[in-house]
């Protein structure tokens, strides 16, 4: 068991190192490009919604709370769609050695995992430079971003195993990722939302998620968690047990179609 | 019954069934029109009630024709497909080699791909630690190994996958067809690592064609048949069936071309003269061989087809002569590697129909000396080349 172990640990290892290093082979500012991403995406929506559009012009930190939402949905976003077509692209490595399938999933996922802490380094200078304190809640950010985690490598383990039979899978996804965007109040903070309406975004785990990052990382009324919600209680319940019901459907399906992808894909 | 701890894999009553639908359902919308139309898959039986034991230290030969099912068996030895039906134990480590370099990626360096590869083989980074040295050595590689792999020519990248192969050590091994890349030089560097294999003691699983190497190595060969096991005994006996079956399917493929049973006897002899004149079955790589053909005499043989195969199933070549006279003699320069050849002669009539029997000539034997003028080349025949520049 303890080989076992150790030999998963080796492969992991070397296939997110891999990952790392052709990842931007080629491009000039190499590396830099995982975190410009992020912060590209970020100053084209700042600019628009603080000066063209200005729905973020009152809310306290603004900037902040914009860059934690494109950050933590960067990352949602590319561990479910690298995830998503990872088994299919290692088709040619399944076909010839027998290596625990599980392994390619968690290697895109962990991958993208180092690229959130790259960010979330930007992010942590961003809140000192826009006048944040250092505060205990900030600890918060840690369950939270775990519990998000969990819910993208449960969403890429589904999608990792439809798209071997189907592969619509990844472009459908892609799809379902650009109205999940919107969905997900990331441009715009959820205090803006109708409070009749709030509930029906916060059954989306990913809005109960970086609402909760956002009030760890700025704690301020302004920033709705789904714990301020009065009505219903239940309510409180649904994002985790969606969380919990999805992450063992995707171990559960995985594992069941693991044992023919190389003959499926 | 031998001793659980000597059995190194046990396999017990496999079969795998691939399910081919005549539609694959690769998209959503084929999915939904396939669903409202009858189900039509086919299942393939691919391998069917496959049962056999290899003993700890054996170096045991997996053979069989192309489609008899044997690299879907490796597979799953390999562990890379489930069984449809029964079970295979293994004890103690596997490392398959289905193919030399698995997860090699041309943009990580030389060294970098030393230890992707070796992780996926199963090794750790301590394990792979103690091995590079060895691997780098072995492949004459030193100079290179921060260079890409893209910029390795196809030798030296097959010379580092080899090297990473032969120096991860495990209980059990299993390599498939690993003597049909590389040059000259390359093969026999694997003949030797199989020499050192089995004078260690190693467990080995082989997957070949090449008969000569179950000869000499293997202590215990299988072959499959369309999924079943034909034999499993000495290579000797196995090399035998093999052979067997590859003639008579050139025979069955020969006769099936025959005019709907319209037979008539030949009567044909077939015998082999040196140039001397003198009855012989034992010939130089670059000597004339005489053929010396007799048979009874026949408006119908407008031709005479004679074949030459190797007895391991490749035709060699295939020429025709007029037939009409009931004697020929025929003078064929053996421009041949070291082996036993056999001959196969048919007569067709004015319409290129197959008309009597195939008749087998006696075999003959190519020995390793050439005859003089001959240069050395390797593989099956030479081919004429020139040198435009070099």
């Amino acid at each position: 068991m303890k080989y076992l172990h150790s030999r998963n640990r080796a492969i992991l290892r070397e296939m997110i190192s891999t990952d790392f290093k052709i990842r931007y082979q080629g491009s000039v500012l190499g590396y830099f490009w995982s975190l410009l991403k992020p912060l590209l995406l970020f100053a084209i929506l700042y600019i628009i919604f603080t000066y063209i559009v200005p729905i973020g012009k009152d809310i306290e930190h603004y900037p902040v709370i914009l860059l934690l939402g494109v950050v933590l949905w960067s990352f949602f976003s590319e561990v479910t769609t690298v995830g998503a077509g990872s088994i299919v692209a290692s088709g040619d490595l399944l076909r010839k050695i027998s290596i625990p399938r599980y392994l390619v999933v968690l290697a895109s996922s962990f991958s993208a995992f180092i690229n959130l802490g790259l960010s979330l380094i930007v992010v942590f200078a961003f809140s000192l430079f826009n006048g944040l304190l250092p505060q205990v809640s900030w600890l918060l950010l840690i369950p939270v971003i775990i519990e998000l985690f969990a819910f993208a490598v449960g969403i890429a383990f589904i999608l990792a195993t439809a798209n071997v039979k189907y592969r619509d899978v990844t472009y459908i996804w892609e799809v379902f990722l650009q109205g999940g965007f919107y969905a997900s109040a990331i441009i715009f903070p959820i205090s803006l939302v109708p409070a009749d309406l709030r509930i029906w975004f916060f059954l989306n785990p990913v809005v109960q998620i970086i609402q909760d990052a956002r009030y760890a990382l700025v704690p301020v009324e302004g920033n709705v968690t789904i714990w301020q919600l009065t009505e219903p209680k239940l309510l409180k319940v649904v994002p985790f047990a969606l969380i919990v019901i999805i992450s063992i459907t995707g171990a559960v399906y995985f594992k069941r179609r693991s044992k023919y992808f190389a003959e499926d894909i | 019954m031998s001793d659980k701890r000597d059995i190194a894999i046990a396999v017990k009553n496999i079969h795998k069934d691939f399910i081919l639908p005549q539609h694959k359902n690769n998209s959503f919308k084929q999915a939904a029109v396939n669903i409202v139309r009858e189900n039509n898959k086919t299942t393939q039986k691919v391998l069917d009630g496959v049962s056999f034991e290899v003993k700890k230290g054996e170096f045991f030969g997996i053979v069989g024709r192309n489609g008899s099912g044997k690299s879907t068996l490796l597979k799953l030895l390999a562990g890379v497909y489930t069984p449809t039906e029964g079970a295979i134990e293994v004890n103690g480590g596997l490392t398959p080699f289905i193919e030399l370099g698995v997860g090699f990626n041309p943009e990580l360096s030389g060294r970098d791909n030393v230890y992707l590869n070796g992780a996926l083989l199963g090794f750790n980074r301590k394990q792979m630690n103690k091995m590079y040295d060895e691997i780098v050595d072995f492949a004459e590689l030193e100079q290179f190994m921060d260079q890409k792999l893209k910029n390795y020519s196809s030798g030296m990248q097959v010379r580092l996958a080899f090297s990473i192969a032969i120096k991860a050590k495990n209980e059990i091994l299993i390599f498939d067809e690993v003597l049909a890349v590389g040059d000259e030089a390359f093969q026999r560097k694997c003949i030797d690592v199989f020499e050192t294999y089995k004078a260690e003691g190693q467990t080995v699983i082989l997957v070949t064609h090449d008969m000569e190497t179950v000869r000499k190595f293997c202590t215990t060969a299988l072959i499959l048949d369309t999924g079943k096991i034909l034999e499993i005994g000495t290579p000797q006996k196995v090399a035998k069936i093999y052979s067997d079956l590859n003639l008579s399917e050139i025979e069955r493929d020969m006769l099936r071309k025959t005019e709907g049973g319209f037979k008539n006897d030949l009567g044909l002899s077939i015998k082999y003269k040196d140039t001397e004149g003198h009855d012989s079955v034992q010939f130089r790589n670059g000597d004339f061989i005489r053929m010396i053909l007799k048979y009874n005499k026949s408006k119908l043989y407008q031709h005479l087809v004679v074949n030459i195969y190797k007895r391991s199933g490749e035709h060699i070549t295939g020429f025709r002569i007029a037939g009409e006279s009931g004697s020929a003699e025929v003078e064929v320069r053996a421009l041949l590697q070291k082996g036993k050849y056999y001959s196969l002669v048919q007569a067709v009539n004015s319409q290129h129909k197959a008309v009597g029997d195939i008749v087998t000539g006696p075999d003959f034997i190519i020995t390793t000396d050439r005859a003089a003028g001959i240069a050395g080349w390797s593989g099956l025949v030479p081919m004429e080349y020139k040198v435009i520049s070099s």
